[in-house]
């Protein structure tokens, strides 16, 4: 065997590939699942937290920056752990699922509040004047005004963010969730051929390379002329 | 003077922590009157005329508007707002908008008009500025007196009693400012009461029925625009006329 069989029998095992696929395939839907979940939570979570932050409540403002400041210090893989194998102690059970999106979906939020508060108070206060002055309320002005165009501005950042806090639904192997590396890993154990990796990074780059291209292509559309 | 007050503002005073900007203004304005003010920069006018619809928060005094009382809590301010029109020096038109779009926004969000409606009122008001064939356009597709004109549309679609300029021409490029203030020439002629902050002098010459002076947060002088402009009483209003017309 030459060197290079070797190495195409080590990572382009076709016959190990073949037996793992649905697996793997059912780590992607899991994958899939969970990354839905964590975009709409964290997004919703973080602007829900900047919208509130755009009150200007002092104390509600100091316990958000204290929070979002946690979730962005903090490794995820330690949010996952912790939640994962701390919480039951306190006598909560949340399933490796659970944990891992709770995680994920914490550290998003953090990250898409600095986002969209950025996005926020970079809009210039005579948008703000000129709304006020027609007679539209705090909330209209926010709504009508103010965040179509910082939403506008925080698209590159934001996608950039998502995308790289989503990858890291693959650290939900450690805590066992069948997602594609968890599958990949454990069809690795089984098998004492490390193809299915191979799969499992196909898999990671079919599905995360369509997230790219549908952030810039939103960076474009959304853009509007100045 | 015709007419009955518009505007009632008395004894305004203003402080920022240490900074007294406005030291006990009064300014009426009657129907149908324009009334406009001059000084120099940090002299407190615009600060004024923000006071006027309480973009800024008066530290004392009092606002009237309309005969409703702007510094009562129990005033709907977003309501009163709605008679009192604003005009930005920076235009502040809203860039994800078209046109149409920025006059009608606060016509079905504040005013409560159906979309149909608000876009009809929408239309007219961007006729009266010179601008029917430009309602479809974002404000980057227009040129800055375009822009202030759009900006101007907003304020009178609401139908206010007064509308407040504050230095409507001083972000323009020479040659559009004519276009601006032909639209307030107009506006003033239909009846307008108006509280111009501005430098351009010729104007304030042929459309003011009074010019104030404002300096150190006070009104120094006032009177007919030639009293003001050909003989000033103040010596300081005389240093300023003098400063402004040597350019």
């Amino acid at each position: 065997m030459s060197n290079w069989e070797r190495f195409l029998d080590t990572f382009f095992n076709a016959r190990v590939m073949a037996r793992y696929l649905p697996d793997i395939l059912y780590g992607t839907l899991i994958t899939i699942e969970l990354a839905a979940l964590v975009i709409v939570s964290g997004l919703v979570a973080g602007l829900a937290l900047a919208l509130l932050r755009s009150v200007g409540f002092r104390p509600v403002n100091l316990l958000i920056v204290f929070t979002v400041d946690l979730f962005r210090a903090l490794p995820p893989l330690v949010i996952i752990v912790f939640i994962y194998f701390g919480l039951p102690t306190a006598g909560l059970s949340p399933s490796s699922f659970v944990s891992t999106w709770l995680s994920l979906t914490l550290v998003l939020m953090a990250f898409s509040e600095e986002i969209f508060w950025a996005g926020i108070t970079s809009i210039p206060k005579g948008q703000w004047e000129a709304a006020r002055s027609t007679g539209l309320s705090y909330g209209q002005a926010l709504i009508n005004v103010v965040l179509p165009q910082a939403i506008r501005l925080t698209i590159p950042p934001l996608t950039n963010r998502t995308i790289a806090i989503t990858k890291g639904t693959a650290l939900g192997s450690v805590v066992a969730v069948s997602e594609i590396l968890g599958m990949a890993s454990s069809a690795v154990s089984n098998s004492y051929n490390p193809s299915p990796l191979t799969l499992g990074a196909a898999a990671y780059v079919i599905l995360f390379f369509p997230m790219v291209v549908l952030g810039r292509w939103l960076e474009t559309r959304m853009r509007w002329k100045r | 003077m015709p007419g009955k007050a518009v505007v009632e503002a008395r004894g305004i005073h203003k402080h920022y922590g240490a900074l007294h900007v406005l030291k006990g203004v009064d300014l009426v304005v009657a129907e149908r009157e324009l009334v406009f003010v001059i000084g120099p920069s940090g002299s407190g006018k615009s600060t004024l005329l923000r006071c006027l619809n309480r973009l800024e928060e008066p530290s004392s005094g009092s606002v009237l508007v309309d005969g409703v009382d702007l510094l009562d809590p129990r005033t709907d301010l977003n309501h009163a707002r709605q008679r009192i029109g604003m005009v930005f020096q920076s235009f502040n038109l809203y860039p994800h908008m078209t046109a149409l779009g920025n006059v009608t926004l606060a016509l079905r969000k504040v005013a409560g008009k159906s979309r149909a409606e608000a876009d009809e009122l929408g239309r007219a008001a961007l006729a009266r500025v010179g601008l029917a064939d430009r309602a479809g356009h974002t404000p980057g597709e227009l040129s800055g007196g375009q822009q202030q004109r759009v900006a101007i549309a907003r304020a009178i679609a609401l139908e206010p009693r007064v509308m407040l300029f504050d230095e409507p021409t001083s972000a323009l490029d020479p040659e559009l400012v004519g276009s601006v203030l032909g639209v307030m020439r107009d506006l003033r002629e239909s009846g307008m009461a108006m509280v111009v902050v501005s430098h351009e002098m010729g104007f304030a010459r042929n459309a003011a029925d009074r010019v104030l002076f404002m300096d150190h947060g006070s009104i120094v002088e006032e009177g007919t625009p030639a009293a003001i402009f050909e003989s000033p009483s103040q010596q300081r209003t005389r240093a300023f006329i003098g400063q402004i017309q040597r350019h």
